[in-house]
This record gives C-alpha cells, sequence and structure tokens, in this order.
C-alpha cells in the first residue's frame, strides 16, 4: 500500500475544480446553501461517468448473466466478467478469479468468516481484531467465535488511536488463526501499517483479512505487493453504485473453502442425491449478481485510476494538513484520533455541547456530516465519549469548504453558548 | 423567559410562531431546555434510561394522589441541548394530568404545529416517539 506520505513532488498537481465538475450531486443548495459533503467515510458521491454507465447497462444491454445464449446475455456477461478484471488491476490481484462480487465490505467479511472461519476455526483458537474495527469487521467474527469455539482477542490502540506494533506482535501466539485489521480507520483515519502487520502474522502461521473499504478511495491497494490473505473493500465509498463490493482472496484458500450461500450460479451440477459446487469465485456467488452495480464499480474504478492516486494523496495531504490546523485553532475543539499516519478525516468533539447537537446547526449550514459512533463503538468506548461529530473528506473537496465547516462550527458555540 | 411551570403549551405555541426563523426557533427551544427543573442525581438509573434515543436521556415519574384524580408528574434530562427542548415541550404538554387526559393528547398535531419535526433527523424523531411511548406507557400503567 502506497502510504499517504511524501510522494514525489514532480507529479502535476490535482485540479480540484475540474474534478467538482464531474460530480452533479455537488451542484445543489441544501437549506439555500451550497451543499458542503463532508461525509465521504459513510459513501461517496458519484461521478458522471457511472452514472452514464448505469444508464447505459439499463437501456442497451440489460441481461442476466452467464444464463441466455442471446446478444444481451452475451454483452452483459462480458461486461460483468471484464469489470472483475477491472477491479483485480484495481488491486493488483494475479488472477480475476482470486475476485468475488459481494454486496459490499460487510458482505464479503461475512463470506469469509463464516466460508472460511467455520471450516478452520476450532475450540481455543484466536482471531485477533483491533479496536479500531468498523462493526462489521467485529460482529461477523464473533458470530463464528460463538459457533466454532474460537475466541476474538482485541487489538489495543493507544491515545492516538495508533495500534502499536510490539504490542501486536506479542498478542501473536501459535493459537491465533487470523488477524481481521482495516488499512484506514472510518472514525479516526488511522492508517495502518497493514504491510508489517501481515509479515508478522504470517510469520506467527496466522492468515490475514484487511478491510480496505476506507483506504481504496484514498490510496493504491496492492494486494501482491502486500501478501494479503483476503481483503475486502465497498464500491459505493470508492465512487461506485451501493450494493456493490469485492473480496480478494489468496487462491488456494478460497478453492478451498465451502460455499458461503446457496443458489443458482455457483453450483456445478445439481441432484437431489448430490450437489457439486463451481469454482471460486462463482461457489460464492449465488443468485443473480448485480450486474448493474459491477459494471458501475468498474466505471468508478476506472475513473479514480486516471485522476492518480498519486495526485489524490498530494492533494488529499494537503487538505489534511488545512484542516487539521484549522479545526485546532476552533477553541474548545478536540480532535479524536491523531495518529501519525492519517487520511483526510477529522473526527472530534466540542466542549460542553453534544455532538448530536451541532449535527442539525451544520446541517442548515449545509454541510453533510456524520454525528455518532461510526459503527465503531470500541472506540467511542476507548475515548470515553459518547459520538463525535466527522468530516471526512474526498478530492473534490477545497479548502474553502473546511473554511465553510469551521465558521459553522462557530455558529454552532453561539447558538449554545 | 418565564420559568416552565408558568408556561402553557400554547406559549409554546405562540412563542414559536412569532419567530421568523430556523435560528431564532433553535435557540428558543435551547433556551426552553435551559428551564428544565434540576434532575435528581439519584434518578439517573439504568432502570429510567429511555432507550431509543442517540443521546442519554433519562426519566423519572411520581404519581399524585393528593387530588381526587390521581395525576402523573414526570421529569426527564438528557446529555444533549436540543433533547432537552423537547423535553420541556413534553413537560409543558404532559405534566400534571390525570392518565386520561395524557393518553388523550395528540402530540403528533403539537409538533406538526410547532413545525419542529422537519428540521429532526430522523433518528431524533425516532428518540422523541420514545420518550413520548414512555409517558404513554406510564399513563396506562396508571389508567
Ligand atoms: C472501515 C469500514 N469497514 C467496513 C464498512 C462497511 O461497509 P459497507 O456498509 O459498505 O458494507 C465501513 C463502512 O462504513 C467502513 O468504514
Amino acid at each position: 500500500m502506497t502510504v499517504a506520505k511524501s510522494q514525489p513532488t514532480h507529479t502535476p498537481a490535482l485540479d480540484v475544480e475540474r474534478v467538482r465538475g464531474d460530480f452533479p450531486a455537488l451542484y445543489q443548495r441544501v437549506h439555500d446553501k451550497p451543499l458542503v459533503y463532508l461525509d465521504n467515510a459513510a459513501t461517496s458521491q458519484k461521478p458522471q461517468a457511472v452514472i452514464d454507465t448505469l444508464d447505459d447497462y439499463y437501456r442497451r444491454y440489460n441481461a442476466n448473466v452467464h444464463r441466455g445464449l442471446h446478444k444481451l446475455a452475451e454483452l452483459a456477461t462480458e461486461a460483468y466478467e471484464h469489470a472483475r478484471i477491472t477491479v483485480a488491476r484495481f488491486l493488483n490481484a494475479p488472477d480475476a478469479k482470486q475476485i468475488v462480487f459481494t454486496r459490499g465490505c460487510t458482505e464479503a467479511i461475512n463470506l469469509v468468516a463464516a466460508s472460511w472461519g467455520g471450516a478452520n476455526l476450532k475450540p481455543g483458537d484466536e482471531i485477533l481484531v483491533s479496536q479500531m474495527e468498523h462493526h462489521s469487521n467485529i460482529v461477523p467474527w464473533q458470530l463464528i467465535a460463538e459457533k466454532t469455539g474460537a475466541k476474538v482477542v482485541m487489538i489495543p490502540i493507544d491515545e492516538r488511536g495508533q495500534i502499536n506494533l510490539d504490542t501486536y506482535h506479542a498478542l501473536l501466539n501459535d493459537k491465533t488463526r487470523l488477524v481481521a485489521v482495516t488499512a484506514v480507520s472510518n472514525s479516526l483515519g488511522t492508517i495502518n501499517p497493514i504491510k508489517k502487520m501481515i509479515e508478522l502474522a504470517h510469520a506467527a502461521g496466522a492468515v490475514v483479512l484487511v478491510d480496505a473499504a476506507q483506504a481504496a478511495p484514498h490510496m493504491a491497494v496492492d494486494v501482491t505487493d502486500l501478501d494479503v490473505d483476503f481483503l475486502a473493500f465497498s464500491g459505493h465509498k470508492v465512487f461506485g453504485p451501493t450494493g456493490i463490493g469485492a473480496l480478494y482472496g489468496r487462491a488456494e484458500l478460497l478453492e478451498a473453502m465451502p460455499p458461503y450461500q446457496g443458489g443458482g450460479e455457483m453450483i456445478e451440477q445439481v441432484t437431489f442425491e448430490k450437489t457439486t459446487f463451481a469454482a471460486a469465485p462463482t461457489r460464492f456467488e449465488a443468485g443473480t449478481p448485480h450486474i448493474a452495480g459491477a459494471i458501475g464499480l468498474a466505471a468508478a474504478l476506472n475513473y479514480v485510476t486516471a485522476i492518480g492516486f498519486d495526485k489524490i494523496v498530494t492533494y488529499e495531504n494537503e487538505l489534511l494538513a488545512y484542516g487539521t490546523e484549522a479545526l485546532q485553532a476552533v477553541e474548545g475543539l478536540t480532535l479524536i484520533g491523531t495518529a501519525e499516519h492519517k487520511a483526510a478525516v477529522f473526527s472530534f468533539t466540542l466542549d460542553g455541547i453534544h455532538p448530536y447537537d451541532m449535527s442539525p446547526v451544520l446541517d442548515h449550514e449545509g454541510i453533510a456530516i456524520r454525528t455518532g459512533h461510526h459503527c465503531t463503538q470500541p472506540v467511542m468506548d476507548k475515548f470515553a465519549i459518547p459520538a463525535t461529530v466527522r468530516a471526512s473528506l474526498s478530492f473534490y473537496n477545497t479548502p474553502a469548504e473546511i473554511d465553510a465547516l469551521v465558521s459553522a462550527l462557530q455558529k454552532v458555540k453561539s447558538l449554545f453558548s | 423567559m418565564p420559568a416552565l411551570q408558568g408556561l402553557t403549551i400554547d406559549d409554546i405555541t405562540a412563542g414559536f410562531d412569532f419567530l421568523e426563523d430556523w435560528e431564532q426557533r433553535f435557540s428558543y427551544l435551547l433556551d426552553l431546555g435551559k428551564k428544565l427543573p434540576e434532575f435528581p442525581e439519584d434518578a439517573r438509573t439504568e432502570d429510567n434510561k429511555v432507550h431509543g434515543c442517540q443521546s442519554q436521556v433519562w426519566l423519572h415519574a411520581k404519581m399524585r394522589t393528593d387530588n381526587n384524580t390521581p395525576t402523573i408528574h414526570f421529569q426527564a434530562v438528557s446529555d444533549a441541548h436540543i433533547v432537552n427542548g423537547l423535553i420541556a415541550i413534553l413537560m409543558t404538554l404532559y405534566n400534571d394530568k390525570s392518565p386520561a387526559d395524557m393518553l388523550a393528547i395528540d402530540y403528533q398535531a403539537v409538533f406538526n404545529q410547532l413545525d419542529l419535526e422537519q428540521h429532526l433527523s430522523p433518528t431524533r424523531r425516532n428518540g422523541l416517539h420514545a420518550m413520548v411511548q414512555r409517558i404513554r406507557t406510564l399513563a396506562e400503567q396508571h389508567a
């Protein structure tokens, strides 16, 4: 993974006004104010290229895949399978067969937990899960632990919201079967040292699942370089449609895994006596898949790749630096999550003002942010707070939008004083 | 502004009507919240917690039987200011009434008239409904 740091200076800068022009949703007024969309960790807006791709699919070649022997079915199947190749390239996966389309990151993790976990976990086995994980990378492990007698063990985080590698190393032992960790925290912005974590896990004989939901929109994710076993992400956070995501899996692991759900598509042969299953990835894609979603996701990945993560990382780091300084200047504001390596996510609290009291004021100022525990309750418990307000940025955000957030926060303060 | 006790729901409705823009109404709601009577510390118990709110809410009720018709007096508090404003409205609307009178209140109509709900997020609306439900359950138990 390219860590958001020290990019070569000769990269031409990102032209933010130009890229904003690609996102029709950004040009709206809400409550009669220009929309300032700072809720990208929840979901991203969609470029025209993705909207057009979806429109084109439904207008011209909507058909079920892998089934009909007619022209439209052929076009749809080709586009769907080509989307798989696009995802494989996006992740630098050796083979498109290692990409399973899912509903999203959550389903991808559940698939691994149920299928790989169900087949491989025994009583006493340990699953290491970091304290900063999204609930979708905690609960599936708890569910399978309950079924198999394995144990979920927490990798703690420090006051800045970081994993200490020595602490992590000390937790790895011969009972550790799997490590589940996020590449980037959605509530703290922390970029984790996942390459090193994977190396250490492998040395201890454990496999690793990386949650790349928050990494995929912001940095190059290279499964080959990482040498990761499983990696999951959601389309909608990376400028694609909702309801589609992908799981990357190491070939040997996927091949050995039992089916997750049963149905059409995933079989080789069905009789009432015995059913044999198709090879991966088809084995894990029961039923009619989200064809439009997969094709739309490919369009989104092509779109970000064309902009280039070198430019995106450089630009978002500028936003991170600008935003950190601007927010720290707001009296009474505390940033939650101050890791050394961070994505442009600002989680914060304001002295004496409940986070839920801020959201209607910010909303009325046209600012879209999220208030809550961000599906990371263990993180809130760690910092002993009920919730944070979170502004999560994307490459289409501007310093002026950070200024708008800051002045809206001044308004919050004056209203609640 | 007078203390909460002296206020009627009509005063509050008139107050909201009088204020033109959202910001003024919002400030008014916050001011109402500041008028809540002190919530007894020992009533901040798990049992008194209202679930279904994003912020923490405690609600504690007493029956008053000194009159011919028993009435219910309740008190609530939240760690969020906006919610305290909503609590102030609910206390004005429901408090010191007989269970039957409480159950007859159409709170939805009152909130519609206040034009407040559209400014509350759906989750906050759920929290408001959770508080109302708790009050109605209390009334039903004593009806
Ligand atoms: C780090 C992380 N993991 C997983 C998810 C779950 O993604 P989805 O709800 O799209 O399946 C999210 C979404 O917020 C996330 O931020």
